[in-house]
């Protein structure tokens, strides 16, 4: 998965039919400091997540498609997750 | 899913079997402030109404041969919709 955060909108009404009343969001990709690496995605979201969220990014097909109960679906792309918290070094109570 | 402009077409007369009547259409993958960014692609057309000019948004890699009526065909990038618009939250740079 990547960490992304939620940019802007795409709106789309001719589009594949299991693409049809799903949102689209369009997201930067992120490094873990939480700055734009380079690149965007466009996601479709399933967490309900918001204008300026950082976010879990899940870009890979079957997953996908499991996640949205969907097989058929030409979607590889999700929001999966709203990020609290991302901490670069060891786990929290680690040695 | 990436943004792309349609700058063309292709016409091929002899090709794979499952592509017979595919449209395919020369895509310009764009960033998110829709400038070019890369080489352009050979991208199948799933919903069947994109044209030249056209902001449209694909999907690459297996994912676009399930966007076909055959899901088992050679397609690895293709148009899944047409984008009315994109809009970026305040602030954020294009």
């Amino acid at each position: 998965m990547k960490l992304g955060r939620v940019v802007g909108t795409v709106v789309s009404t001719v589009n594949s039919p299991d693409l049809d009343d799903r949102t689209l969001l369009l997201c930067d990709l992120l490094d873990p400091a939480g700055q734009p690496g380079g690149g965007y995605l466009i996601a479709v979201d399933t967490v309900g997540a918001g204008a300026g969220e950082t976010v879990l990014i899940l870009d890979e097909g079957d997953s996908a498609r499991q996640v949205l109960g969907a097989p058929g679906a030409p979607i590889r792309t999700l929001v999966v997750g709203i990020v609290d918290t991302v901490v670069e070094g060891p786990a929290p109570g680690g040695d | 899913m990436q943004l792309a402009r349609v700058i063309g077409t292709v016409v091929a007369t002899v090709k794979a079997p499952g592509l017979e009547g595919v449209k395919l259409l020369v895509i310009q993958p764009l960033d998110r402030s829709l400038k070019p960014v890369g080489g352009p692609l050979v991208a199948a057309d799933a919903i069947h109404m994109a044209g030249p000019g056209e902001l449209v948004y694909y999907v690459a890699a297996r994912e676009a041969a399930q966007a076909m009526p055959d899901p088992f065909v050679p397609v690895d990038h293709a148009i899944v919709g047409i984008v009315d618009a994109v809009s970026l939250l305040a602030g954020v740079e294009p």
